[in-house]
This record gives C-alpha cells, structure tokens and sequence, in this order.
C-alpha cells in the first residue's frame, strides 16, 4: 500500500511535467488557434538562456529567471506574433500547423549556433538547494519537484480563471474564433493575439526553466519528447479545456510510473509499454474519443472574403510558352543527365541516385498533401517500412530484390490504409498529430524489434539484379532509380488529373457536398493514404538498396517532419516540386553549405571568409522557408515561377500583339489536361 | 407508388424533441414544399432524410428500400440528390468539374487503376452529357470559370446541377431561396419549374418564402415544433387558420 501511495505521488510530480506543457499548449491553440507544435522548442530556448546564464556564467538564480522567463519568453512570443502568425489569423488551421513546424525545426538551430547542448548537464531549477529531499508516505521528493507541481497548479489555475472570469480571456477567444468579427465588435485584434502569444510563450518559457531538472539535461530532443506526452494531455481536453488537459498530463504520470513500479522489468511488454505509452495514449484517445470525432476545427466564418488559392504556373500559361517551358526543361534535364553519367565523378552519381530515390519519396507527400489536402507526419516510417521490409525479404528470404522493392511498397501501402481507416475519421489536425503518434511509436519500439530492423546491426539490403543486368553499379543503379521516379511520376499526375484526384479535391472542397454526390469520402482519403504510402514504401527500399543497409536514422521520424518541411516550402503540389524538394535536401547539405555559398560569399565582399558553413544551418534555412507556406500553398519557387512565367507570357502577348490578334492562356484546355510536370 | 415516405419520425437532442413522428411522402414526378418557421425541425428533418442524423425512432423508405442502415453517400447513389442552404461547393474547381465528378459517380468508371492507365481522362459522352447540364442551367458561358468566381444565384444553380448529374429521382432542395433577392428568387424557380418538367423528377422543397413555395409546389406539409400541423393540397393548406397563425402570422 506504502509502495503504491508512493509510485502515485511520484506520478504526479512527473505528470505535472507533462502538465505545464499541456497546459501552455492547450494556452496556445485557445488563444491563438495554433497548434504550436514548436512550444517545446519555445521552452528549450529560455531553459538553453537560463542555463548559460545561471550555471555557465554563474549569475543569480533571480536575475537569469527574469532574463530567461520573464524577458526573453514572452519577447519570442512577441516576435513570432508580429512577424508571422498575426497575417495567418485567418489561414487555414493546416497552413498555421506548417508554419509551428517549420519552427520547430528552425528555432533548435538558432539557439545552438550560441548554445552548446552537449555540455549542459546537471541543471539547477528555480528554488535554492533544489535537491534537498523531503520524504512523504514513501515517496522522495525534492524541491524541485515541488517547485514543478506547485507552479503547474498555479499556472492552471490562473489560466481556468483567466477565461472564466476576465474579459481579456473572452476577447482572446474571440479573437482567435473570427478575428474580423472580433474587429467588427470594437476589439483591437492585433493587441489581443500579441497578449496571447506573450503568455503563452512566458508559460513556455517557464516549463523550460524547470523541466530540465528532471531530464537532467538541456536539449531540444527532450522537450519536443516531453512535448509529445503533453499532446496526449492536450487532445484529452479537445484541444480547449485547461482543467482536463491538466488532469489528464498528471493522469499519464500516475499511469507511467505505475507500469515502471510494477511491471517486470525484463518482459516484452515492459520493455516496449512503458517508453511507448505517451504515444499509445495519444493515438488511443486520437481514435477512440467521440469528441474529436466529426469535430470542426475553428475556422473563421468571415474566411470566404478571402480570394481562392492560385492555381499552379503550368495552368496559366499559353500554349507556345508551355512548349518553351517543356522544351528547355527538357534540354536542361538532358545536359544534366549527359554530364551526371559521362562526366560525373561517384560522389556526383551517388547525388543523382539520392536525388532521384528523394524525389520518388517525396511524390508521395505530393499525394497526400498537393493531392488530397491532408498532412502526414508519418512518410519517413511509411519509407522505413518499404526499406526493412524489402531488405528482411531479400537477406532473410533470399527473394529477388526488385520483387522485394515492389512488395516493400504494398507493405507500405497496406499498413498506411490501416493506419488510415482508423485516423481518417478526424481529418485536419488530428489525423496530422494522428500519423505523428503512429511515426514515434514507431521509431521507438517496432523499430528496435530484431525482426524488423535486424537489431544492433542493420540488415544488409543488396542490389536488385534483373534477369541478366546487375544494379550493383552505381550509374546502372542511377539509370533504375530514374525509370522509377518515372513511373511514379507519371502514375502521381495521372491520378491527379483522373478520378481520384477530382474525387478528393471534391472531398477537399466539401465533403457534405461530395458525399451527397455520392462519393465516399473516407474510401477516396484511404486511397490517398495508401497510395502515398505504398510510394514512400518503394522509395524507402530504393534507399536502403543504394546504402547496402537499411539503416534507421535514415527513417526517424524527425527526419520525416523535416521532409514535410521541405518539400512543402518548394512546391508540394506537383511532381515538379517534389524534384525540386529532392535537389534541395540531397545538394544543400552536400553542396550548397560546404561549397557554393561560401564561394559566393568569398567572392562578393572582402571582409569575410567563410570556409563552409554548418550542415544544421539547412534547417534554419528550411524551417524559415516553411513559414511562408501560408502565403505560398503552392511553394516559394512554385509561386515565382508563376510569376516569372506571367512576365513572359506578356511580353510575347505584346509580341505577338503587331502580327494577330491578342492571344489569352487557354485556362479550359489547361484546366482539364493537368499537364504539369 | 410513393417514392419517398418517411413514417412517425422522431429525433430528441438531449430531452428537447426536435421532431415528433412526423410522416411526409413524395410521389414520382411531384413538386412537394415543406415549411415552417426557424426551429420548427425542417433541417433535423433534412438531416434524418440524407443519413446525416439517424431518427430515434420511425424510419424512411425509398422506392421501397429501408433507409435506416443506409450510409449518405450510398442514398445519394440510390437516387436523392440534394442541395445546401448555405451552398457547399468544391473550392478551386470550375462547374464543368462539379458536374464531371458527378457523373463519374454516376457512371462508376472512376477506379484508381483506369487513372494509372491514362484513362481518367472524361470521355466525349461525359463531355457531352456535362455540356447538355450546362446548356439546360444556362451556365454554359461560366462552364470554365472558377466557382469562387461566380455569384451566389449561380453557384445554387451549380449546386442544382450537380444534384442532377447525378439522375436522382429525388431533389432535396434545401432553401434554394435564401441570400437570393426576389428577382433571382425569380429567375430560380422559373429554371426549376422548366428543368424539372424536361427531367421529371421528384422534388422535395424546403423553404421560407412562401410565394416562392405557392408558385412551385403542389401539395405542402407544415412544421411547427417538431410536429406537423398540417398538410395536403398548397391553397387548402394556406387557406387553413392553424397554419395561418403558427406560421404566417397574418399578414397572408
């Protein structure tokens, strides 16, 4: 009884970790109708200030909290407010989820380019002699823990009665409900979101002060962990309820230490429950609960005043420019093809055989979000599963390796329409955080598994071999992965222009309306999914056969969140964009870093010189990119382009102008022949 | 034969009854209005109609078929096609695109392995008979604008359309009326009344603006707190004092 009294009150110190992120994110989305997936990087970056502050440079505990908690926190919050998220008020919830993310992946870089997290160990909380221990019913809590549960209460508390009893929490609401009818009622929007994203960064700023003592280190990885824990909180409270999002984070601890007291240590579901359980929870409550079920997401009545998305470049142009157009991308492809396998080096082959697996990858978040409207977190596990699948076949099963590839792919796909019949019932938000649950829960236990990944030593994945051509060389290989990328190219457009892709941008536009039609809008998402998983299936076993191994760092699921960054800051809707988006992730790190910039940077000024910059300097630059997704649905370079091309077209319509009549795009033609490569 | 007969429906939401055995039919080929003042159970009605709520108790029969179990997409197959009252659209693409996807529907042909096969493409009897729709809806120079494009007088007559892609022998029409100014009030029920007597099919009329339903309708039925208080030929009806103090108040 004094064991179980014990393990209770040490779940709760724990849970009321969870809690202070629950509750701060829960703060988030009420008051700014984000789901701001990178508060735990918010936290990070005032736990990384009062670190340097209080242990590395020794100042008192006081003037670094100010510094860190009371300055710097809500200053982010502030920041973020004014630069980005006050023009996405009325955004689509997906477009402000994108943003989240790609500061997620962004703002860890910027902090550790001053911040070395490797040595930030032993950190000390807010309240002196933290360690000393106090013993109740059995159990040991020190002052730190204390400090943790009693500022969590306080911090719920005060907010349940912040939007219980003020005006300020009800004009945050409102203004998060429909910031121009909020306007329209004499409330300042503008100043409202500012207060809402300075307190929900100063509830950011102080978790990250005091979570660290019970991680014992400073690192971003473990915030966005403890992160995920506290979503499983957050969806218990739908997303709104501070009280149940607070109950449901001390809840998760209680459960956990439980299984860690009582379980024995050495038996499977040991092993494998008890680090997995916050994702378990979430993906439970995620499917199970009947609240989240049908749910709308908040979306501002006043939304239809804004103009339609643009339609991508290709639907825009004239007939003779999009021979142009075609003719020179050909030609350019062409020369690069003709220098990659005459005159290109291994390194430079081995680029274009990653490029072209990437881009084969990348095709498959084309579907699923340029497609059918949804985000998946979860492509890098769909890769991984074609890569270990196919690998275990071919070494275990000694079967022909292109068969492998192939079923790698249905593997994928049947396990991405699985995981999709359950999750597809929720739609936005919570199918994105859905495939998130689903990715972690992978990474850390299936993954481990020895009969999947082979255990300590990855599985070796040879080389297809086709009746008499072998692939072991890399240019053959190249050759491969390109027909490939081919097919898949040519099977994405395909279902974008036919059926499917109607249905589902049907689905996408309404789906009352495309049910009373009669299509079944769970069976046209579920094809979606597993097409797009069968794809990123295919890719994931292209890889593992081009590395030898299916290794798998090459699949976490932060890898994945990063994938979605990119391809979705250079073009998710088309086939083309997906390239891009491979150009971009094989070449920055490989070449753009460590060779280009710094030459151009040597060469423009004479003041500076830079032998290469740092590899982690891509997510920064990516990560930012994603934030003008809201502005950009269809890519930064796909937006340009459209307007490069538009430049064109007027000038050969002023051309052509002298000799026949005025020429105007042929949007029907372009509408119905989707021919955008 | 009636085609749609719904029997001693009954919804409750949380105690209150929305709706209280309410028993409405439809003959093949017949204009029918449904009415009522705001919260009398019209759009429950509606929802329990379509699938999208399922009745507590009572049940609704389609050309003889049960309904009960039937998922909405599924009786939208069967034949009810149905509009919105505040108009539900698919953002981005042009009415010859809603129509397209509904007679893909229509005609089944829509299977993933035909798009791989470069045969998602609309063939020239789609085209023909999406032409024919626009032609008949007067739509046919908006055909290849952009829906977001278009006012809101067009965008129901794009949702009308793309109910009838689909041949259904039963059209609910959910408030066409509303947001429309009398002249496109107007207009509008002179395309249903012409399209209607061309296509033959059943309509189910769900509206406020009692000209609008004396001008089309042959027989109404009339909601009042969840029960119907009365119903049968529209000038019988109109003329009944019930009807007149529950719902028209007297300015009639």
């Amino acid at each position: 009884m004094e064991k179980l009294l014990g393990a209770i009150i040490d779940g709760i110190a724990f849970g009321c970790v969870y809690a202070l992120l629950a509750v701060g994110l829960t703060l988030a989305y009420k008051t700014s109708g984000v789901f701001n997936i990178a508060f735990g990087v918010q936290a990070f970056a005032s736990g990384a200030i009062y670190y340097q502050l209080h242990v590395t440079d020794g100042w008192g505990i006081l003037p670094a909290f100010v510094i860190a908690v009371i300055i710097v926190a809500p200053l982010i919050g502030l920041i973020l407010d004014r630069a980005l998220f006050r023009y996405l008020r009325s955004a689509p919830p997906m477009a402000r989820l994108i943003t989240a993310l790609g500061l997620l992946v962004a703002i860890p870089q910027i902090v550790l380019l001053k911040f070395d997290e490797t040595d930030a160990v032993n950190p000390t909380g807010i309240v002196p002699g933290g360690t000393v221990v106090y013993h109740v019913f059995g159990a040991s809590l020190d002052r730190d823990q204390l400090s943790i549960m009693i500022l969590a209460l306080l911090v719920a508390a005060g907010l349940s009665l912040l939007f219980r009893y003020t005006a300020l929490g009800i004009r945050m609401r409102a203004v998060v409900e429909s910031p121009r009818m909020a306007e329209l009622s004499g409330t300042d929007s503008d100043r409202i979101s500012s207060a809402s994203w300075m307190l929900s960064s100063l509830v950011a700023g102080l978790a990250g002060v005091l979570l660290p003592t019970v991680t014992q280190q400073v690192g971003d990885l473990y915030y966005t962990t403890l992160l995920t824990a506290a979503i499983a909180a957050v969806v218990l409270g739908s997303l709104t309820s501070i009280p149940l999002a607070f109950g449901g984070a001390v809840g998760l601890g209680v459960v956990q230490e439980l299984l860690n007291r009582f379980l024995p240590t050495n038996s499977v579901l040991a092993s494998n429950l008890r680090p997995s359980l916050p994702f378990v929870v979430l993906f439970l409550v995620l499917i199970l609960s009947p609240r989240l079920r049908n749910r709308k997401e908040l979306s501002d009545p006043l939304a239809s005043v804004d103009p339609p998305p643009p339609a991508p470049a290709s639907g825009q142009r004239s007939r003779e420019l999009t021979i142009g157009t075609r003719a020179a991308g050909v030609l350019f492809c062409a020369g690069v093809g003709y220098y990659v396998f005459f005159h290109g080096n291994a390194s430079v082959v081995g680029q274009a055989i990653q490029v072209a697996i990437y881009a084969i990858i990348f095709c498959s978040v084309v579907v699923i979000t340029g497609i059918a409207g949804e985000v998946s977190f979860a492509q890098a596990t769909f890769a991984g599963i074609g890569g270990f699948a196919s690998a275990q076949l071919a070494t275990s099963a000694g079967m022909s390796v292109v068969l492998t590839i192939i079923l790698g792919g249905v593997i994928a796909a049947v396990i991405g329409a699985l995981l999709a019949i359950p999750a597809l019932r929720l739609g936005g938000i919570f199918l994105t955080l859905a495939t998130y649950a689903f990715a972690l829960f992978f990474d850390n236990v299936i993954v481990s598994l020895s009969w999947v990944s082979g255990g300590l030593f990855p599985i070796v994945a040879p080389r297809p071999q086709m009746g008499s051509i072998d692939f072991a060389s890399d240019k053959s290989y190249l050759a491969l992965c390109l027909v490939i990328l081919l097919i898949v190219g040519v099977v994405v457009i395909q279902v974008r222009s036919g059926t499917t892709g109607r249905y589902l941008s049907a689905v996408r536009g309404s789906e009352v309306a495309a049910a009373s039609v009669g299509i079944n809008p769970m069976r046209a998402r579920i094809v979606a999914f597993a097409l797009s998983a069968g794809i990123a299936g295919i890719g994931g076993a292209l890889l593992a056969s081009y590395e030898g191994h299916a290794n798998k760092i090459d699949y976490s699921a932060t890898l994945g969140l990063f994938w979605v960054v990119i391809v979705v800051t250079l073009g998710p809707r088309t086939v083309e964009g997906a390239i891009q988006a491979a150009i971009g992730f094989v070449l920055f790190p490989a070449r753009v870093l460590t060779d280009w910039l710094p030459w151009l940077i040597n060469h423009v000024q004479p003041f500076l010189h830079v032998n290469s910059l740092p590899v982690a300097t891509q997510f920064i630059f990516f990560g930012l990119g994603a934030v003008t997704y809201a502005r950009h649905p269809e890519g930064v370079l796909e937006a340009n382009k459209g307007k490069s091309l538009a430049k064109v077209q007027s000038v050969i319509d002023r051309f052509k102008r002298g000799s026949t009549p005025k020429s105007t795009p042929d949007v029907a033609a372009a509408g119905s022949s989707g021919s955008a490569l | 034969m009636s085609l749609l007969v719904a029997e001693g429906v009954t919804k409750t939401f949380a105690g209150i009854t929305a709706l209280d055995h309410v028993d409405l039919d439809v003959k093949a080929g017949e204009i029918v209005g449904l009415i009522g003042p705001n919260g009398a159970g019209k759009t429950t009605f509606f929802n329990c109609l379509l699938g999208i709520l399922r009745p507590d108790d009572g049940r609704v029969t389609f050309d003889g078929k049960d309904l009960t179990r039937v998922a909405t997409h599924k009786r939208a197959r069967l034949g009810i096609g149905r509009t919105f009252q505040r108009i539900e659209l698919f953002a981005g693409m042009t009415p010859r695109d809603h129509f397209l996807v509904a007679e893909r529907v229509r005609n089944g042909r829509g299977a993933l392995w035909k798009d791989v096969l470069f045969l998602g493409g609309p063939s020239s009897d789609e085209n023909s008979r999406v032409d024919a729709m626009l032609e008949l809806l007067d739509l046919s120079p908006v055909g290849d604008r952009p829906i977001e494009s278009l006012s809101l007088g067009v965008g129901r007559l794009v949702e009308i359309g793309r109910a009838l892609m689909t041949e259904p022998k039963l059209v609910l029409l959910d408030e066409p009326s509303s947001g429309l100014d009398r002249h496109e009030t107007e207009t509008l029920g002179g395309q249903l009344r012409t399209v209607q007597r061309e296509r033959g099919f059943a309509i189910l009329l769900v509206e406020h603006d009692v000209d609008f339903v004396r001008s089309l309708v042959e027989r109404v039925f009339v909601l009042d707190f969840g029960t119907l208080i009365a119903s049968g030929l529209t000038d019988d009806v109109f003329a009944d004092s019930a009807v007149r103090k529950a719902y028209l108040g007297d300015i009639v």
